[in-house]
């Protein structure tokens, strides 16, 4: 063991200092990301890809029905229309599938979404593929319009074989507070 | 070579200015018990609301701020300071050292306390009310929709994790380098050992709880989005961190009161505590194990299967060194010669009702049970038992056992023993009801419930009253017994007590072991 | 004398607590649910194997606990020092030691192994024949029966216990606290399958007697699932801490035979229709007041008030809002004002009701604007 000094309470303490400052550093440096890393790699807690899929040529299967639910969800305070065209959706691993999704923005004013994906079972989740997605980015609308998101996704072939539903949920965020860098606190 | 002491200075910068362990320990121990009181009061508060179906004295979100709080001052203001208290009186007497590594950090650990709970408490008069999000405090319910005062609440975690971070600083220290000459690790206390054990977990989580409030302070002040979905977070990532924390920090809770008890329980059987070894062993053991259960906090939140099995399994594995010292103690007493004096009898409680405890504890680690038992009444039930028959019992029991050695004066022991036998009856009669109402399905953190837990809530509040009622007969008996008591100046006040701070005069005087003991 | 029966006492005391947890075991409160004392088996398989699993540890632990409190209670009795003993001197047995750290360690992989397969009976959703999302509000359910095409029927559950039982007014009722306008209705013998989310803040969707418990969290989804074997309303409670009526947002689960099911299913579809054929009706002020007083105090009492005096919430009576234009009235409460907590209530309720609450609002609290609101305005103020 390195001694950082002669007095011995001395040393003892500096080494406890940097273990404080090591556990605090570490929630922040190794917590979050490592959460953030398993969430992705492992699709725990239903998380999908944030960023798109590029999509590689496995070929479909066509033994295998899966069936896709969309589910649409609006947060607290976001008064825009928000739902799915199609509920449900019967696909084949490996192919590649559109759907989109509709909004609209009651409101006088122009305002920003953000749609967050969520997938159950969450084991299913990094085998769900987004190769373009609403979802990617912030969804601007303005006062009294409306729009269709696309979405194109695949399911990876090696889903495992007892999955047979995957539900596919959005919650839609206002957002319009964070993009204009005011913070919002409610 | 100890002429230059002249004994304590005088008024009231005594106590303001003093570097003296013992001095300190007085401090910190008053202090804690007035957070006892404070959290009582507001546990009287949620009792009576709970007495009968029916608002009738609080208003739901006023009663959210009572549960908070009361949870909040009772673990941070009253059993954590009580201990940290209890090891600055005694861990250099026991070890034969004069005082602890660093006096100045000392009493710096003890004075940021107060100011810490003054902004805690100042909080129930802002607007918006004190914080209501429960002792847990979750997001987002916690930041994006957390009254104004969170962030004097995130202040004043800080401040207690500080205190509690240098206190273990200080003890590691003083324990790992100031023990007297042929003291080996060994031949320690089993206080001293359980009170290393429990630093060592304090500096490893405490500056995560201390992460944890400075993401949520980032998330409602700074625009970060840990715990927000919008922004890409998750609510769930919290409960991870805390957890981390928490669950760690009841074995913190824990670990000082097994000591107490594994000093006082020899004494009153006046035979040695059986299997020193494997009591050190296991102490060490639940510390390890208690960094890789914390999810068991978590069963309903939706981890994977995979995840929810490790944690089970890892979780009922601590039963196994609990198991092992609650063995200890009562082979202790077997065939020992056994008096049941207060310490002992308070030590007796505490061995069936932690047990008692510790069994709803593993029903509470069986997964697939748990999604019955989670957020219920079932639990609040669990940590009564192990939190107040466990640690508050152990840390009445040391009170009384080292009282006259801190004040050279006996306490009334028909009081002692009064005290007791009702605090065991309003103990058991506020919290054993809880397990049936929990089973039947009540929720935990409501203000109000259905007709059929009524009955049981009705005698949970009466026992609740009762034992606050007894804790006024404790302060009486403490400061009578200060004031008044009969003058001890034995040693040895117990016939089988050991240890160095029985070869010491009664009362300890103000400076202690300035020339180290040899130890055999 | 004294001491003889103090401890006496203590023994007995002691003995009570344990025969308390024996009784606490067998125990299971027949037919009335007053004062029950243990976990309900509950209409499913599940729950039968979790209170079967409950039971088993219930039980080893009092066994283990009859065990250790009996040699401890002897030992308090016949190791007393006025006894005349004088104490032994051991303090270790590295045999005994090695035994009570193994056996208990084998009694925990005894509970392991039930315990691991019913935790997988909980996460099997597979196969469901019916899907329902239910979202989590402060402080109410909403619940969307997912179907494959068309508009699913969709609706908000809240609280129905008058706030007259709460204050102590009047009378608590039999289900006070546990009563809801809108019941979710589910077949018997049907596999559902629950898709959990929460619109604001962390909720907690539980009913002991279907044994499902799962965390509402914003922005993510859960599952589980119930497989009801009994007709029957079953009641819960929201069980994580949400704000302040977290204690009033119950849970009423409807189990009724398949025919039943469908005939209230195609109800509700068709109340849809109902309320368009309302939509086109002129209602007179005493119609709004009467079903908009229903509606305040089911949705907007909780943070405006009895008396529209506020609280969480901003006044209604003599505010600037209520007393001012009803375009801007309306389109508050079809809308919401993003940014703070008065949420869109357009999504949350139909035409008919909003046009009542609206008109209650503007002419109760002595506001008397005189002034009111038909469901058509509410649909072509939407409309835009």
């Amino acid at each position: 063991m390195i001694a950082v000094s002669k007095n011995p309470v001395v040393d003892t303490v500096a080494k406890l200092v940097v273990v404080a400052i090591a556990m605090f550093a570490f929630v922040f440096v190794v917590m979050v990301p490592l959460y953030n890393v398993l969430c992705e790699a492992l699709g725990i807690n239903g998380k999908t890809n944030a960023q798109a899929y590029t999509a590689v040529q496995t070929g479909i299967d066509e033994s295998r029905e899966i069936t896709i639910q969309f589910v649409a969800t609006n947060n607290q305070g976001m008064p825009w229309e928000f739902k799915p065209s199609v509920t449900i959706m019967k696909v084949n691993p490996g192919a590649s599938n559109d759907t989109v999704f509709f909004a609209s923005n009651p409101l006088p004013d122009a305002m920003v979404a953000q749609a967050i994906p969520s997938v159950s079972p969450s084991r299913a989740a990094e085998f769900f593929h987004k190769t373009e997605c609403f979802c990617f980015n912030q969804q601007p609308l303005d006062g009294n319009s409306s729009a269709e998101m696309p979405l194109q996704f695949i399911v990876d072939r090696d889903l495992p074989r007892d999955i047979k539903t995957i539900t596919l949920s959005y919650t839609i965020f206002d957002v319009t507070d964070m993009v204009s860098g005011a913070v919002a606190t409610r | 070579m100890g002429d230059h002491h002249h004994g304590p200075a005088k008024g009231l910068t005594r106590w303001l200015f003093t570097t003296n362990h013992k001095d300190i320990g007085t401090m910190y121990l008053w202090f804690s018990f007035a957070m006892f009181i404070l959290g009582g009061s507001f546990a009287m508060i949620i009792r009576a609301e709970l007495f009968q179906p029916g608002m009738q004295l609080v208003e739901p979100a006023f009663f959210n701020q009572m549960t908070t709080l009361h949870g909040l001052v009772m673990v941070f203001g009253a059993i954590m300071p009580s201990f940290v208290g209890l090891a600055n009186w005694m861990i250099p007497m026991m070890i034969g050292a004069p005082d602890m590594a660093l006096p100045r950090m000392n009493n710096w650990s003890f004075w940021i306390l107060p100011p810490a709970f003054l902004l805690l408490a100042s909080t129930l008069f802002v607007e918006g009310g004190a914080p209501a999000f429960g002792w847990t405090f979750y997001a987002p319910l916690s930041t994006t929709y957390a009254p104004p005062s969170v962030t004097f609440f995130i202040f004043s975690v800080h401040v207690l994790g500080l205190s509690s971070i240098m206190g273990s600083i200080n003890i590691i220290a003083t324990v790992m380098n100031m023990r007297a000459p042929g003291m080996t690790y060994m031949k320690m206390p089993l206080f001293v050992w359980t009170w290393l054990i429990t630093a060592f977990l304090l500096v490893a989580v405490m500056p995560v709880l201390a992460g944890a409030v400075t993401m949520m302070l980032m998330d409602i002040h700074f625009g970060t989005s840990f715990f927000s979905a919008a922004g890409g977070g998750d609510p769930v990532l919290f409960q991870h961190i805390f957890w981390f924390f928490g669950h760690p920090e009841v074995y913190i809770i824990i670990l000082p009161a097994f000591g107490v008890v594994s000093q006082i329980i020899p004494t009153f059987s006046r035979k040695p505590l059986f299997g020193y070894d494997s009591m050190v062993y296991a102490t060490a053991s639940i510390a390890f194990l208690s960094f890789i259960v914390w999810a068991h906090h978590m069963y309903t939140v939706g981890m994977p299967v995979a995840g929810e099995l490790f944690f089970m399994y890892a979780t009922m594995l601590i039963a196994v060194p609990t198991g092992v010292k609650v063995f200890n103690w009562i082979s202790t007493m077997w065939r020992g010669a056994l008096t049941f004096e207060t310490p002992m009898l308070f030590c007796m409680g505490f061995l069936v009702l932690f047990t008692i405890g510790g069994f709803t504890g593993l029903m509470l680690s069986i997964a697939p049970a748990d999604f019955q038992y989670h957020d219920s009444y079932f639990v609040v039930a669990h940590f009564h038992y192990v939190m107040v028959a466990g640690a508050v019992f152990s840390m009445t029991a040391a009170v009384y056992y080292w009282l006259p050695k801190w004040c050279g004066r006996m306490y009334n022991e028909s009081m002692g023993k009064t005290h007791f036998w009702i605090s065991f009856i309003g103990f058991n009669l506020a919290f054993f009801p809880q397990h049936f109402v929990g089973l039947a399905g009540m929720p935990r953190r409501i203000p109000d419930y259905a007709l059929q837990f009524a009955d049981f809530n009705m005698m949970s509040s009466i026992g609740a009253f009762i034992y606050g009622a007894s804790q006024i007969m404790f302060l009486y008996n403490v400061i009578a017994t200060i004031v008044s008591g009969k003058p001890t100046s034995d040693e040895k006040t117990w016939e089988g007590a050991e240890g160095l701070e029985w070869t010491i005069a009664t009362p300890a005087p103000y400076h202690t072991f300035e020339t180290p003991p040899a130890v055999r | 004398m004294y001491f003889e029966a103090k401890r006496l006492l203590k023994l007995a005391l002691g003995f009570v607590l344990t025969v308390m947890s024996v009784a606490s075991a067998g125990v299971l409160a027949a037919g009335d649910k007053m004062n029950e004392l243990n976990m309900s088996p509950g209409v499913t398989a599940l729950g039968q194997d979790i209170f079967d699993l409950h039971m088993l540890i219930l039980w080893i632990c009092v066994i283990i606990g009859l065990l250790v409190f009996g040699v401890m209670f002897y030992s308090i009795y016949y190791h007393r020092k006025s006894r005349g003993v004088t104490p032994a001197t051991f303090h270790e047995s590295t045999k005994v030691e090695i035994a009570w750290t193994v056996i208990p360690f084998f009694i925990l992989i005894g509970m392991a192994v039930p315990a691991t397969s019913t935790l997988l009976e909980i996460y099997d959703t597979d196969d469901a024949e019916l899907d329902i999302l239910i979202t989590g509000y402060q402080w109410k359910w909403k619940y969307e029966y997912l179907g494959d095409t068309g508009e699913n029927v969709s609706f908000f559950s809240n609280l129905r216990t008058p706030q007259s039982e709460i204050y102590n007014s009047a009378d608590k009722g039999q289900n006070y606290l546990l009563e809801v306008d809108e019941p979710v209705v589910i077949p018997v013998n049907t596999k559902v399958r629950f898709l959990i989310t929460a619109n604001d803040v962390i909720h907690s969707w539980w009913v002991p007697e279907l044994a499902v418990k799962r965390d509402a969290i914003p922005g993510f989804i859960n599952e589980t699932w119930t497989l009801a074997t009994e007709e029957g309303i079953y009641r819960g409670q929201c069980a994580e801490l949400c704000g302040k009526d977290h204690g009033f947002m119950p849970i009423v689960v409807n189990v009724v035979s398949q025919e039943e099911y469908n005939e209230w299913l195609g109800a509700k579809q068709s109340e849809a229709a109902e309320i368009k054929e309302l939509m086109a009706q002129n209602f007179t002020l005493d119609q709004l007041m009467e079903r908009g007083k229903g509606v305040y105090e089911r949705s907007c009492l909780a943070c405006h008030g009895a008396g529209g005096e506020g609280g969480l919430g901003t006044a209604i009576a003599g505010s600037a809002v209520a007393t001012g234009e009803l375009g801007g009235h309306l389109e508050i409460g079809i809308n919401g004002v993003p940014g703070s907590a008065m949420q869109a209530f357009g999504g949350q309720m139909n035409d008919v009701d909003m046009a009542a609450v609206i008109t209650y609002q503007r002419n109760a609290f002595g506001n008397n604007m005189g002034d009111m609101v038909q469901p058509i305005d509410v649909f072509n103020h939407k409309k835009g």
